[in-house]
């Protein structure tokens, strides 16, 4: 099935070299030949595979794992310069000058991936097999979800661009399966719609930036854009338009503004895939197509202030908007689009943060697939009802839930120990580390959106948890808290072990940054802080224990109302927190209504324009053909003279041509 | 070089078989259907068999058969295949069958002629393979508009029932705005003709010949405009398409395909077979016209397509959007974008062929083509949603499936010599994902429209044999489009080659990487 | 003779025949008219074969003679069975032919 190629050196040094697949990966694909079968026997054995359907889902995903995890220990298994592995297997588009084809490199970067993809997949595939248990529909939603992860893992392993961008829109399409998986509600159809149409925006991105690197280097593969990147073959105008069309393509995907507007929609969708989808994986790709792509970024100072800007923006963004929201999942979704914003944020710092971007991606996979996992767990056990004002003082009756959410909820806020006081804090570092100016701007705006991060997170853990009863267990509205079967526990209890521990074993020693180093290069070191570490550890939780007391004193000790106040009773920024700071708006008024009216104006005039002459002509053919019917008039003498007369004008033409 | 007269075996097979269903009695309905079915996979299997004896490396005509005609005026019976040609009549011929067994109730209604049908349609299969196979230009003429035959018949006599009027109206307007197209070409043929007696000292209609040809570039622009007008209303490229949407939504759903599906290749097959080669200094001169009618057409189609109520006529516009990438595509003039063209048409006739196919499942279950009746389907007919999204995620070049590859061709290709150009008409690839999943949306998803019946039936063993085949080759030719590309890449690559047109070269191509990927 | 003047013979005679068509109504007139162009042309015919000293023009003299005979054998019959039906000779009665 593969073939066997040394490539050319890859990575960002150019030291180390791309190995050919030898042993255990020549079977690189199986890792998402395996979904991938489970997919297609979901989807075409039809109501025979009903019964075994999640079965058979979890088991192809849980295969998958263990295989990456041989393969994960195999390459930690070889010297640092080997393990970049590439196996091609089979030539794609061969167009004379291009030639595309469709191969798999399984490198550390991409290794990383592998195993948080089927990792937190198989973990949401049994916390699936629970909740989704009493769906008619749970076949074809773990057909999708095994859809979802062969489309993911291409999308991680191709050592191409244009396979990436394959996968990349695979596991869109597998989004827009999942989000709309209800379809029977309008909600759910629209929202899976928009998520579509807004990607397809980033994907018009994408798109260009691979065209402009065969129109520039002739190839589109990894190996060939990054050692024409190297030898400076790419012009710096070049280089910055690929990066910065290559992040439309990515800021779409990741939810980053302007294009976050589809991601807290998308949480129509069933709660599991809120968690694998649309929190750990799906949504960080646009993370990993721009650390993958470091080489490029690296090149252009210009294209990554403008990924610092969308970064700054989208975290407060984030931030703001999750502190209005009422919705636990909705405050979960925008907190993944500012925590993504952290990442963007790693990652823009160029080589001081790109694993710095990844340490964050992972640790974030497993504390808001926990978080996500535990608010379904929520939302099970309260009758699918989602809105924090009517929990209250669940710790109760949901004491594990409490406790795995509670550990996520821990790790966001970055409390001492926990994942993500290790990874956002080091962002926060590197970002004041940049030095001048705008590095206060982006040291400020990060450690800003670290307390307000504390503050919703509080406000959403507190509100749900803890407090009074906001729900009655008697009369028509009734509920009836339970915790959920172990089924999906255990699933959450692995992450919040995850939670706990992934950041400070990541971090420990800097493994994590040393693993990556073949893929993304080593780390810049950072001559002088700006701020001595430990001064800022101290002030970053001062600030998120700010958040915290604020969280606490208005929503823990004072009463909280049960329906949200209304808009007139709350100030202007919340108004607009609640309404997306009315960036929806903007959309529908700039985009969608003008786009409706082109649309129904061109319809118009194709009736009465292009047809319109089409018509006329017709109509104009047939009017004169009417009137000069009126020539035959029936008498023989009328015919004869103007025949004469034609015979006439004949002979006279032909005389004058020949006298001239 | 094969001696088995191949393409005129597969002019004869559906020609018989045409006229022996044809003359069956009405009555013998059932008979008349199950041998056009029979035809139909006769067909298949010999052009399936004529395709595996090609060879993709050969540049120039293979198959080929010479006889005279009418020797006086050098018109003869001339056929051979290139690697574009045999493309495309596979296309016809896998259609062909998929539209016969979809058709099987199609004309059931008690005043219609049920043998007559699929005569019809088993003649336009002869007219369809004879356009593709004619390498002399009199005969391509002659099947260009013989082609217009049974489709004013199928559109004529077996559209909707109860819109008469409408129906009548469409054929001919679809019959008077092709045959406008088809004389204004005759006239090109001959002045060709002519031509080619003071050129040669014997005036000649055979492609091969007339390639030789040295036109001044003045007659060249002339010829040109004629032959581009024909092709352009076949296409259809905007602004010739407003016969399309009513021919596609008054055609009975065979009759759709065949006429979406393949006979409007027709037209972009003759740009890149006729007008380019024949006359290169005008495609030079008329690719900037070209290439801006295609960008208008690939937004203009999509934005109207957005704007439908009816289903067939979306189905139709989205067509024109997507014979915008094909004419981007051919004129683009590099053989990534040709090829991609190329590619393209084969993988339009797929998936808008079962985009017709689909709808017309939804509306012989509902009785109507007016979107708002529906809502909801998924819920009662699964396979049937489940269908359609495939075919209008194909229709939308999602990566994976068919179209994909042969957009991408079509956009890189372009981009390498006309980057605005390109980078314009990648931002329509966002209308088609709106045309396509809002009329999903709007049919399959949300709560049971009135009127469809909870008991309405999925898909029936017929109808899952039908679009089985069509959803097979989506995803095959997705996943592993080479042997397509190496079917197509010669033909395209010589024909641009022979006017002197290469592909751009990488502005600055990186040192190493040669020659790492052979 | 000046052979010329045959032509210009001729050309009166065709003139006052083709008069003859356009302003009488009765078809017999009509039709002798036609006779006197036919033999017009003749003439003409014949003096052209004099002028060049060949017999072309003569034999196709003896051909549209032929032709004129059967014309009016066609002709008068035609006229005939209009008399017959209608009462009427005059050519302006026969007009249903129309758009």
């Amino acid at each position: 099935m593969s073939s066997v190629h040394a490539l050319a050196g890859v990575g960002a040094e150019g030291a180390t070299s791309v190995v050919g697949a030898t042993g255990a990966f020549n079977a690189t694909w199986l890792l998402l030949a395996l979904p991938l079968a489970g997919a297609a026997v979901l989807l075409l054995g039809g109501r025979r595979t009903d019964r075994t359907g999640h079965l058979i889902g979890t088991l192809a995903a849980a295969a998958s794992f263990v295989f990456g995890l041989v393969l994960f220990f195999t390459l930690h298994g070889r010297s640092s310069s080997g393990r970049e592995v590439s196996s091609n297997l089979f030539t794609w588009l061969p167009v004379n000058g291009l030639k595309v084809n469709v191969g798999l490199l399984f490198d550390p970067l991409s290794s990383v991936f592998v195993l948080l993809i089927t990792g937190v997949g198989t973990l949401i595939h049994i916390y699936s097999i629970g909740y989704m248990a009493h769906d008619p529909g749970r076949r074809r939603f773990f057909a999708y979800m095994n859809l979802f992860l062969a489309s993911m893992l291409l999308l991680v392993l191709a050592n191409d661009f244009l396979v990436t961008f394959v996968g990349w829109e695979m596991v869109g399409l597998s989004s827009y399966l999942l989000i709309k998986f209800w379809e029977y509600k309008p909600a759910a159809a629209t929202a899976a719609n928009k998520a579509f149409y807004v990607n397809r925006v980033g994907d018009v991105g994408f798109l260009i930036a691979i065209m402009l690197m065969f129109a520039t280097v002739g190839t589109t593969s990894f190996t060939g854009v990054f050692n024409a990147v190297a030898q400076h073959a790419i012009g710096y105008g070049t280089l910055t338009a690929i990066a910065l069309t290559l992040l439309l393509g990515a800021a779409s995907k990741s939810g980053q503004f302007p294009l976050q507007t589809w991601l807290p929609d998308a949480m129509e969708g069933p709660t599991p895939i809120s968690a694998l989808i649309h929190a750990a994986t799906m949504v960080t790709a646009g993370v990993y197509l721009i650390a993958r792509s470091n080489p490029i970024f690296t090149g252009s100072q210009a294209a990554r202030t403008v990924v610092l800007i969308v970064a700054a923006i989208t975290i407060l963004l984030g931030c703001v908007i999750g502190c209005a929201y009422d919705d636990i999942k909705k405050v979960l979704a925008y907190s993944t689009v500012s925590q993504i914003g952290y990442m963007f944020l790693a990652v823009g710092l160029g080589p001081a943060g790109y694993a710095l971007g990844i340490l964050h991606l992972l640790a974030h996979g497993f504390f808001k697939a926990g978080l996500f996992l535990g608010a379904g767990s929520v939302i099970h056990g309260m009758d699918d009802e989602q809105d924090a004002r009517r929990f209250g003082g669940l710790w109760r009756f949901m004491p594990v839930t409490w406790v795995t959410f509670g550990l996520g909820y821990l790790a966001i806020i970055g409390f001492p120990g926990l994942s993500g006081f290790f990874t956002k804090d080091k962002i926060i570092e590197a970002a004041f580390d940049k030095g001048g100016t705008s590095g206060w701007i982006l040291g400020c705006v990060a450690l800003l959106g670290a307390g307000l991060t504390a503050f919703y997170m509080s406000r959403i853990f507190l509100l749900t948890f803890h407090g009074e009863r906001r729900w009655s267990d008697s009369g028509p509205d009734a509920k009836h808290p339970h915790e959920s079967p172990t089924v999906m526990t255990a699933p959450m209890i692995v992450l919040a072990f995850g939670s706990v521990f992934a950041g400070g074993l990541l971090v420990l020693g800097g493994s994590l940054q040393h693993w990556l180093t073949p893929s993304i290069g080593r780390s810049a070191e950072v001559g002088a802080h700006t701020i001595n570490p430990a001064v800022l550890t101290v002030l970053t939780l001062v600030v998120a224990a700010g958040g915290f007391a604020g969280a606490y004193l208005r929503y823990q000790l004072r009463p909280v109302a049960a329906v949200a106040p209304a808009d007139s009773e709350v100030s202007p920024v919340t108004v607009a927190a609640r309404h997306d700071l009315f960036l929806n708006a903007f959309n529908e008024a700039v985009l969608m209504r003008p786009g409706q009216y082109l649309t129904r104006f061109l319809v118009w005039s194709e009736a009465v324009g292009i047809d319109g002459v089409v018509r006329g002509i017709a109509a104009g053919v047939g009017g004169l053909s009417g009137r000069m019917r009126r020539a035959q008039t029936g008498f023989v003498r009328t015919y004869a003279l103007s025949m004469l007369t034609g015979s006439v004008l004949l002979v006279g033409a032909l005389l004058l041509v020949k006298a001239s | 070089m094969s001696t088995v007269p191949w393409l005129t075996i597969l002019l004869i097979v559906p020609t018989v078989g045409s006229l022996v269903v044809g003359l069956l009695p009405r009555a013998r309905a059932e008979l008349a259907k199950r041998l056009a079915l029979t035809v139909a996979v006769a067909e298949l299997v010999l052009a399936v068999l004529m395709a595996v004896s090609f060879h993709d490396s050969r540049p120039g005509f293979q198959f080929s058969q010479h006889y005279n005609w009418i020797k006086a005026f050098g018109i003869s019976y001339s056929v051979g295949v290139d690697g574009i040609a045999l493309a495309l009549i596979l296309l016809s011929v896998v259609l062909v069958p998929v539209v016969v067994l979809s058709s099987w109730h199609e004309a059931d209604e008690a005043d219609r002629n049920v043998p007559v049908f699929f005569a019809l349609i088993l003649s336009l299969e002869t007219f369809m393979i004879g356009t593709f196979a004619a390498t002399d230009v009199f005969l391509f003429y002659v099947f260009f508009e013989a082609m217009l035959i049974p489709v004013y018949f199928l559109i004529g006599s077996y559209g909707p029932t109860g819109e008469q009027a409408q129906r009548s109206y469409t054929a001919v307007k679809f019959l008077i705005y092709n045959l406008v197209g088809g004389l204004v070409m005759l006239a090109a043929v001959i002045g060709l003709y002519v031509v080619s007696a003071q050129n040669l000292r014997h005036g000649t209609f055979d492609f091969a010949q007339l390639r030789q040809l040295n036109i001044t570039p003045g007659v060249q622009k002339l010829l040109f405009a004629g032959f581009f007008l024909a092709f352009a209303i076949k296409a259809p490229l905007w602004p010739f398409h407003t016969w399309l949407p009513d021919a596609g939504a008054q055609s009975p759903t065979g009759g759709a395909v065949l006429l979406v599906g393949v006979l409007d290749k027709v037209g972009t097959f003759g740009l890149i077979r006729y007008c380019i080669p024949l006359f290169p200094k005008a495609t030079t001169w008329f690719a900037p016209l070209v290439l801006a009618m295609a960008v208008v057409g690939i937004f203009y189609g999509a934005l109207l397509a957005i704007g439908q109520r009816d289903m067939k006529r979306l189905v139709a516009y989205t067509s024109l959007a997507h014979f915008g990438f094909i004419a981007l595509g051919t004129f683009a003039l590099t053989s990534q974008a040709g090829t991609g063209a190329v590619l393209y048409m084969i993988n339009h006739g797929l998936s808008t062929g079962l985009l017709f196919i689909v709808v017309g499942f939804m509306v012989s279950r509902r009785e109507s083509r007016d979107i708002s009746a529906y809502g909801g389907m998924a819920k009662v007919t699964p396979v049937l949603a489940g269908v359609f999204l495939i075919a209008g995620l194909s229709s939308l070049s999602l990566p994976g499936l068919n179209s994909f590859p042969s957009e991408f061709l079509v956009l890189v290709g372009t981009f390498t010599r006309y980057r605005a150009l390109a980078i314009v008409a990648t931002a329509g690839i966002v209308l088609a994902a709106i045309y396509i999943l809002y009329l999903y949306q709007r049919t399959m998803t949300g709560p049971l429209a009135e009127g469809i019946r909870a008991g309405v039936g999925d898909l029936s063993v017929r109808e899952k044999v039908v679009v089985a085949p069509v959803v097979a080759l989506i995803i095959a030719l997705g996943i592993y489009p080479k042997p397509m590309i190496d079917m197509i890449r010669p033909a395209v690559t010589s024909t641009f080659a022979d006017i002197g047109h290469s592909d751009p070269a990488p502005t600055s191509p990186a040192a190493a990487p040669q020659g790492v990927h052979k | 003779m000046n052979p010329s003047n045959y032509l210009v013979l001729a050309a009166i005679l065709f003139s006052i025949g083709a008069v003859g068509v356009l302003v009488r109504r009765n078809a017999i007139v009509v039709f002798m008219c036609v006779e006197l162009m036919l033999n017009a042309a003749n003439l003409t015919l014949v003096t052209f074969s004099r002028i060049q000293g060949t017999l072309d023009g003569q034999v196709i003299a003896f051909f549209v003679m032929v032709v004129a005979a059967a014309e009016v054998v066609v002709g008068l019959a035609i006229i005939l069975t209009i008399f017959r039906t209608r009462r009427s000779a005059s050519v302006d009665d026969v007009n249903l032919l129309k758009y």
